[in-house]
């Protein structure tokens, strides 16, 4: 629900809805460690060694920025962020799908692992079930249009 | 010594996600007991940070390079904190939750800690 609040001169104003009450927060923080985790090692890789397996860093710098734009649009809130976030977890959801897909597929296109390498089984396949429980919670939270 | 730390920080990570999984299980928000031992777990972080860095200093190397190692420890540091101020903001089970999962990280923080030094 949208809370609206009337303000002293009689116009009615919107506040933006909270995303992050009850299970949000959990959300907010498995998204929190993911960008922090994804981030730091795309950059150093991409710094160090980049030559070595320039996809597999290139990817794990992407999933890093869906990663940072999601908590923030949970954090912020309302029903814009709401539906740009549902847009980037259906992405990141089809992103650890193919990129898991091709993992096993074709690994020699992977000299070194990606956060979203077989379904993310290296990070306890979080990568695979946050989208799908956030996609849950952002669902249950729309804004019913009369 | 830094080892030890590693395994006495990765075992109290755990006790306080088992602790503070509790408290969501019996549907509480984190208490001040809960934060107390939240204290005890940074100090413990922050005891480690130290220390690597010191050995650092005086001339040990991680087998996986100093600039992983400095960045898993400041993650351990930051770990639980930051999963004790949401917790803050969220006065419910689900509070409690968070911390639970920011012990849960720590662990596997310290884990990784463990490989990146060759212990």
């Amino acid at each position: 629900m949208t809370t609206v609040e009337e303000n002293l001169d009689g116009t009615v104003a919107e506040r933006p809805k909270r995303l992050v009450s009850g299970p949000g927060m959990l959300l907010v923080w498995f998204y929190g460690v993911m960008v922090v985790g994804a981030v730091s090692r795309s950059v150093y890789q991409i710094a160090t060694e980049f030559d070595r397996a320039p996809l597999a860093y290139s990817l794990s710098a992407l999933a890093g920025l869906v990663y940072g734009f999601i908590t923030y649009s949970l954090v912020r809130g309302g029903e814009r962020a709401r539906k740009a976030a549902q847009v980037c977890c259906a992405a990141e959801l089809a992103g650890v799908l193919i990129v898991g897909t091709w993992t096993l597929v074709e690994p020699s296109a992977f000299p070194d692992a990606t956060v979203w390498s077989d379904y993310g089984m290296g990070y306890v396949f979080i990568p695979v079930l946050l989208p799908i429980s956030a996609l849950y919670w952002l669902r249950r939270n729309r804004t019913v249009t009369p | 010594m830094l080892d030890a730390l590693t395994l006495v920080t990765g075992v109290a990570a755990l006790l306080l996600a088992a602790w503070c999984g509790w408290a969501a299980y019996r549907d509480q928000p984190t208490k001040d007991w809960h934060f107390i031992g939240m204290a005890v777990v940074s100090f413990l972080a922050v005891v480690q940070l130290v220390v690597g860095i010191v050995q650092l200093a005086r001339g040990e190397k991680a087998d996986q390079g100093t600039a992983i190692f400095v960045a898993y420890l400041i993650g351990a540091f930051a770990c639980v904190p930051a999963a004790g101020f949401m917790s803050l903001a969220e006065r419910t089970r689900w509070g409690s939750v968070t911390v639970a999962a920011g012990g849960v990280v720590l662990a596997v923080l310290e884990v990784r800690l463990y490989d990146i030094w060759g212990g």
